[in-house]
């Protein structure tokens, strides 16, 4: 039998009970959320499950949400099972005051510069990463550009000179 | 130690490796990108790779701005196949709002992002050869991708970071002209390309310089995250194009080349296969196009006014265009709440925009998941232990380019 989002569903809450929450299907993919300690036990387990199988890691990426007190930055996966060509989406929440959060590098290798780049734009803290430091920016840099605390530029300043342009 | 050998200080250790930096500008590496190399003679200990030259912060400008704003954006990710990332964005907004395409531009979307994949293995196979020192082929084949660039010029009146197409279709309708190159391309093509293979496939030194260098298991390629031609060559059959077909894949009849040991050669075998299957899905798609008839073949976009700017000179006289005309130029439309995923078979692999909307007027946070970013990583655990020489040739093979590592 084919595995559905259905099936994927009850797997995980009959080993993980009321800790994954937060269910829902957007575009046909199933996503949902857990605690950020058991990042790498629901990781694990959508590994090695003989009906699962999530071994492909497509994408991991950050984002934030200053509104959201206590779980202002999210690590968002994308798996994959290529067998039965099924995909899902797996998010965990930190507080940007402690965003440590553990990594996927002992079971993906190719979530080690996907990690770096989440540590470099949104700085979380990936605990027990091989490597972790910046890797598009300059290691010099003491800030997280992609929080949205850093707004671009107000296209409607004038106080730069910048006639080549308009402006000024 | 010699008697001629330089006498170091007393309590010195002496160190017997050499540090090389291999970049970030050099001939070889094709694009900004640096490698320290730890040498033991010429073979390679150790490698460190440092990206980022050319970042230029994509994903917090497309928090600026709206849809359509950032197709320019995603040209200049792989600016060798610029359509395939035009596509795959107009592909995952129209995913988003719940845009139906009409089955004629599906089919003129597949012709332009085979021919891009087509221009863009060209790049790589042919560059592959520079490497190995045959200049020939790759001039040889420059004046036919010129063919290419000649008909999304006619498409869209650009060449290599096109912007072509729109959300629900295409700017406008293919000319007849772009008809009569696409045939040029597609009579004069093949024989360009069975020469192009007899320069290199059997060719004894090329073979020497590929077979069994910057090889990779399919186990580990899977683990670090390989897709497009680069898994395939490991022999795993993973094509987007066929596990999620998009813009009416489904439709065509094609394989998915794949090799068995992951190595240059393989990956360059397979880019060769892909091109003829690229040929194939053009000559189908061709076809299948000439197949509409009457008001159906002047079909090239669908209907969303929201997003698809009205014609010109409904603007200057209707007012219903005039608004939509300002509303789309100033970016006014709200985008729908949503979270979406979709990717996309780019030349490179898998090519996926994350984009995340809180019902504003543009992205609350847009990702690219980008082919090359994801694969250069496993480049030290390639070219470990092997000459110096050989991390040239994988460097190329893999096909990295640095606009789209760096997004």
């Amino acid at each position: 039998m084919s595995l559905t989002n259905e099936i994927i569903k009850q797997r995980l809450t009959e080993k993980f009970g009321d800790q994954v929450t937060g269910f829902e299907e957007s575009y046909g993919l199933l996503s949902f959320e857990a605690p950020k300690e058991l990042n790498l036990k629901v990781l694990n387990f959508l590994y090695d499950d003989e009906q699962l199988k999530f071994r492909f890691l497509t994408d991991l990426t950050g984002v934030h949400y200053p509104d959201k007190a206590g779980r202002e930055l999210a690590v968002v996966y994308h798996l994959h099972n290529l067998a039965g060509n099924i995909r899902l989406r797996f998010k965990i929440f930190t507080p940007v005051s402690q965003p440590d959060v553990y990594t996927a590098t002992g079971l993906f290798s190719g979530a080690n510069w996907m990690e770096r780049e989440t540590y470099d734009f949104m700085g979380v803290n990936f605990v027990g990463h091989p490597n972790l430091k910046r890797i598009l920016n300059v290691e010099e840099m003491d800030y997280f550009p992609l929080r949205k605390e850093f707004p671009l530029e107000d296209q409607t300043r004038i106080d730069k000179d910048d006639e080549m342009f308009g402006r000024g | 130690m010699s008697e001629h050998h330089i006498k170091l200080p007393e309590g010195s250790i002496e160190k017997t490796t050499t540090t090389l930096n291999l970049g970030p500008t050099h001939p070889a590496t094709h694009g900004v990108m640096q490698n320290i190399l730890e040498l033991d003679g010429e073979r390679i200990v150790s490698t460190e790779q440092t990206i980022g030259y050319i970042h230029r912060a994509f994903e917090k400008l497309a928090e600026r701005r709206p849809l359509a704003q950032i197709t320019t954006l995603t040209d200049r990710l792989n600016y060798c196949s610029s359509p395939l990332n035009n596509m795959g964005w107009h592909l995952t907004c129209e995913k988003l709002l719940g845009v139906k395409t009409p089955k004629r531009v599906d089919y003129l979307r597949v012709i332009i992002m085979e021919l891009a994949r087509i221009a863009d293995h060209l790049i790589c196979n042919s560059i592959v050869g520079v490497d190995a020192g045959a200049y020939t082929g790759f001039l040889y084949v420059m004046q036919y991708r010129e063919l290419i660039y000649e008909i999304y010029e006619e498409v869209c009146g650009a060449r290599l970071t096109t912007n072509i197409g729109r959300i629900g279709g295409f700017e406008r309708n293919f000319n007849d002209i772009a008809f009569r190159k696409l045939e040029k391309f597609l009579r004069e093509y093949p024989k360009v390309l069975k020469e192009f293979e007899n320069l290199f496939q059997r060719n004894r030194i090329f073979m020497e310089r590929t077979m069994g260098t910057g090889a990779i298991s399919a186990e580990r390629a899977l683990n670090y995250g390989f897709t497009g031609p680069n898994l395939r060559a490991a022999g795993v059959d993973y094509d987007v194009r066929v596990h999620t077909p998009y813009s009416s894949y489904e439709d065509f009849q094609f394989n998915i080349p794949v090799g068995t040991t992951g190595d240059n050669y393989d990956r360059w075998l397979v880019r060769e296969k892909e091109m003829w299957e690229s040929l194939g899905i053009i000559e189908q798609a061709y076809q299948k196009v000439q197949e509409f008839k009457g008001a159906e073949a002047e079909v090239y976009h669908a209907d969303v006014p929201e997003y698809y700017l009205p014609p010109k000179a409904d603007v200057y006289t209707k007012m219903e265009a005039l608004i939509w005309h300002f509303k789309i130029i100033m970016g006014e439309t709200n985008i729908p709440v949503g979270e979406v995923y979709h990717s996309i078979e780019a030349a490179n692999g898998e090519l996926g925009f994350y984009l995340i909307s809180d019902g504003g007027r543009t992205p609350y946070r847009l990702h690219f998941r980008r082919p090359c970013f994801v694969y250069y990583q496993a480049y030290e655990e390639l070219i470990k232990g092997s000459m110096l020489s050989d991390a040239i040739m994988t460097m190329s093979s893999l096909n990295l380019i640095a606009g789209e590592l760096d997004a």
